[in-house]
């Protein structure tokens, strides 16, 4: 590899070669317009839940932890308390911390930078990070992917309930259909896993189905998550 | 109250991501803890799946939503990307209520 000057980012402490490089950027981008097709998703489906645009955007931009935002949206959008809704977004969001873990062994950062890695440490930039063969190449993947995911799922969260809000009644467009099975999506990966997730995943939503009917919106689906758990513990 | 719930939600998901950067690795990678870990959002997801495909308030209904997400599990079987299969849940669920 030739060096040249200048060639040296804060982002790329050395060590990457342009076709590394490239690789990694293109990837960054990449993934990047695939989450900002469901930042559309999560805009659409927050003014149908009853947010405002102004929540949607806020959640997004603050929380920016996907499946967490849907949940949020999604037990409020049932008529649930907005603290039931967040307790579930909050135990969606537990995962982050385990990449957290990996994250800060890898990353190395202090200080403001570290503030700044853990509101990025999500599942895209986690995943993007832990593939590659160099600390080098990982921290480049980490921030690009971040730069790119954050700057693309707050603009699409932003045309998304924007969108929605000018395109008016939400039931006539589908969109209750929509929250479910954006909810799908985000669970059809993990199923293929292995039997143990599938057997979770049918005990956790027998649960909450059955016990939608006598307790409040929102509970049922803390109760299913603990219940499936403890489920698998047993077996 | 719902902005209440979004700032709370927004400060405690950042605390939790923030957590894994300041807490010594060993605590959280016990193999229980990372196989909870990752079962947890699956048993989460499901539930949402299910409560929003079939319940309405406190009684199950039947209705166009579960057409919609039936037809999101022929897309994913098809291995359609991720706004396809929302597309389609939201379309045919239009469809279903326009007749």
């Amino acid at each position: 590899m030739r060096l040249r000057p200048g060639s040296f980012t804060p982002l790329s402490s050395g060590g990457l070669t342009g076709e590394e490089r490239r690789s990694i950027l293109r990837d960054a981008a990449g993934i990047g317009i695939a989450v900002g097709a469901y930042g559309i998703s999560f805009g659409a489906v927050s003014i149908a839940a009853g947010l405002t645009v102004a929540q949607a955007c806020a959640l997004s931009a603050l929380a920016f932890t996907g499946a967490s935002q849907f949940s949020f949206v999604g037990v409020v959008g049932a008529g649930g308390a907005p603290l039931a809704g967040m307790a579930t977004a909050l135990l969606l969001g537990s995962r982050n911390t385990l990449y957290g873990l990996r994250m800060s062994a890898l990353l190395r950062v202090t200080g403001g930078r570290r503030l700044l890695a853990a509101h990025v440490t999500i599942d895209e930039t986690t995943a993007m990070a832990v593939v590659r063969p160099t600390p080098a190449g990982s921290r480049l993947a980490f921030w690009a992917t971040a730069v790119s995911v954050f700057s693309l799922w707050n603009l699409a969260t932003l045309f998304g309930a924007l969108g929605a809000g000018a395109l008016g009644d939400p039931r006539a467009l589908g969109l209750d259909a929509a929250v479910p099975a954006a909810f799908l999506g985000l669970l059809w990966a993990r199923l293929r896993t292995g039997g143990e997730a599938r057997f979770v995943a049918l005990a956790g939503a027998a649960v909450a189905i059955g016990t939608s009917l006598l307790l409040p919106a929102g509970v049922p689906i803390l109760l299913a998550a603990l219940v499936a758990v403890r489920l698998r513990a047993r077996r | 109250m719902i902005w209440a719930g979004v700032l709370l939600t927004a400060a405690g998901c950042y605390l939790l991501k923030l957590l894994g950067f300041a807490v010594p690795a060993s605590v959280l990678e016990r193999p229980s803890v990372r196989r909870t870990a990752e079962l947890l959002p699956v048993a989460l997801l499901a539930a949402l799946v299910g409560v929003g495909t079939f319940v309405i308030g406190h009684r199950l209904s039947l209705d166009a939503r579960a057409a919609g997400v039936g037809a999101a599990v022929l897309a994913l079987l098809l291995r359609a990307p991720f706004l396809v299969v929302v597309l389609v849940a939201a379309g045919v669920g239009a469809v279903l209520r326009l007749t």
